[in-house]
């Protein structure tokens, strides 16, 4: 049975935490804690959920849970996971919840290992498209054209030049056993992947979309209408990879226009006309390129 | 086990651990100071669809008797059960 808010736990794991209002990347860690349950051990690198949840004596995690070093998630869980199985504990599932950053640029490698080595470990990177954590600066996770501390907008310069570094099909290209891209816009898919993941043995990967009212200049009680834009206007996608085969969730029949989605964002504001439509055409290919290569479900 | 509020804050030397690991959920604040609006359930109008208590990024919203409820003491006054709410039993009240 596919998991909604009625059939999911009804206990909170995450809680009280000082998140700002509106935090994307809090209900991903919120609700994945509710599929896996109380046995899940959790790893968080530096990054704002591991700044919200744990200072000490206000700590947030229900679950055992613990702080990382940033380039180490992967290496964390790792090293639980193996060190719970020689204590003959068999009942638990390593999850880490690190950043964009702490993902795609300093603990890449750390992952890499870990996918290498097939460990059999979860690791959900929540996507807030910077570091945020420490004000705003630009990832390899930043989207084209997002105005951030270190790619500010100026004359000559109108916020980061570079294209979204792709973690799913990289993740992917490792003959992973398990990847999955999610939005918190789109909870119940988010929710049947984790459980998926967690019932699969190996390492598995899951990248999912979390808007940042704070880093994106959104209001509070917007978050979850850009998670859901996000996919709508195919700037993201809902996909999996598993055995050998990429496959797509969700094809909007229509893509709705990525300059609403851009203009109502402040890191977006100083974009001209030709900016978006980089926008647009790279959209276009992303796209030509997954309908060749995924299986559309 | 859901994070809860303690009486004891851990000040003195001797209460304060001497490694980094210390009991799971052990809440000693709450966040209500940082509304500027809270949301008020109309009860009347709820239909226990769950759509609010799903997409709290706090956790705060519960399931009860067929509708929800809400925790006061840790909402931040977001609005996004408001927003997700169809069925408009969500209203958002200037807090005095
Ligand atoms: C080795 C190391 N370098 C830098 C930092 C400082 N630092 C702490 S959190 C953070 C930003 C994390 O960004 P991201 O991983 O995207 O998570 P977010 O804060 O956006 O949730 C940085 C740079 C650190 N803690 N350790
Ligand atoms: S800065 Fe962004 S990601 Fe960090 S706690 Fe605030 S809303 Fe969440
Ligand atoms: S205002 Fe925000 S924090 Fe408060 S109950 Fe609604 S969604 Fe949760
Ligand atoms: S979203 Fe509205 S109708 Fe649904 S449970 Fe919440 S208050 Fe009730
Ligand atoms: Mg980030």
């Amino acid at each position: 049975m596919s998991l909604t808010g009625k059939t999911l736990n009804e206990e909170e794991f995450f809680y009280g935490h000082k998140a700002c209002a509106g935090c994307g990347g809090s209900l991903a860690v919120r609700i994945a804690l509710k599929v896996l349950g109380e046995r899940a051990v959790a790893v968080l690198p530096a990054g704002c959920m591991s700044a919200v949840a744990f200072n000490f004596p206000q700590l947030c995690f229900g679950n055992n849970a613990m702080i990382s070093t940033f380039a180490g998630t992967a290496s964390m869980l790792t090293g639980v996971e193996a060190g719970l199985r020689a204590q003959g504990i068999n009942d638990f599932q390593a999850v880490g919840f690190a950043g964009d950053g702490g993902t795609a640029d300093i603990g890449i490698q750390a992952l890499s290992g870990a996918i290498d080595r097939n460990d059999n470990i979860l690791y959900i990177c929540y996507d807030n498209e910077a570091y945020m954590n420490t004000g705003i600066q630009k990832s390899s996770l930043t989207p084209f054209g997002a105005k951030t501390t270190t790619t500010p907008a100026g004359e000559n310069i109108r916020g980061n030049l570079r294209p979204k570094k792709n973690m799913f099909e990289i993740t992917a290209a490792h003959g992973i056993a398990y990847a999955a891209t999610a939005s918190i816009g789109f909870l119940n898919d988010f929710m049947n992947k984790v459980e998926k993941a967690s019932k699969i043995k190996g390492t598995k990967y899951i990248h999912v979309i979390a808007p940042c009212p704070t880093g994106w200049g959104t209001a509070t009680d917007e978050t979850i209408d850009f998670a859901k834009e996000i996919v709508d206007c195919g700037l993201w996608y809902l996909a999996e990879y598993e055995n050998d085969e990429f496959i797509l969730n969700y094809k909007p029949t229509e893509f709705t226009d990525v300059e609403t989605y851009l203009r109502k964002q402040s890191r977006f504001a100083q974009l001209t006309d030709e900016d978006i439509q980089v926008v647009r055409e790279s959209r276009d290919k992303k796209w030509e390129r997954i309908q060749k290569n995924y299986k559309v479900k | 086990m859901k994070p809860y509020l303690r009486d004891k804050v851990p000040t003195t030397l001797s209460e304060i651990p001497d490694h980094t690991a210390y009991e799971a959920g052990y809440l000693v604040t709450k966040n209500a100071g940082w509304r500027n609006i809270r949301p008020v359930i109309n009860l009347e109008k709820c239909v226990g669809c769950l759509q609010c208590y799903l997409y709290c990024p706090d956790g705060v919203i519960s399931k009860e008797e067929n509708k929800v409820r809400l925790d006061y003491d840790f909402c931040k006054g977001c609005g996004i059960c408001k927003k997700m709410c169809h069925f408009d039993a969500i209203q958002m009240e200037v807090e005095k």
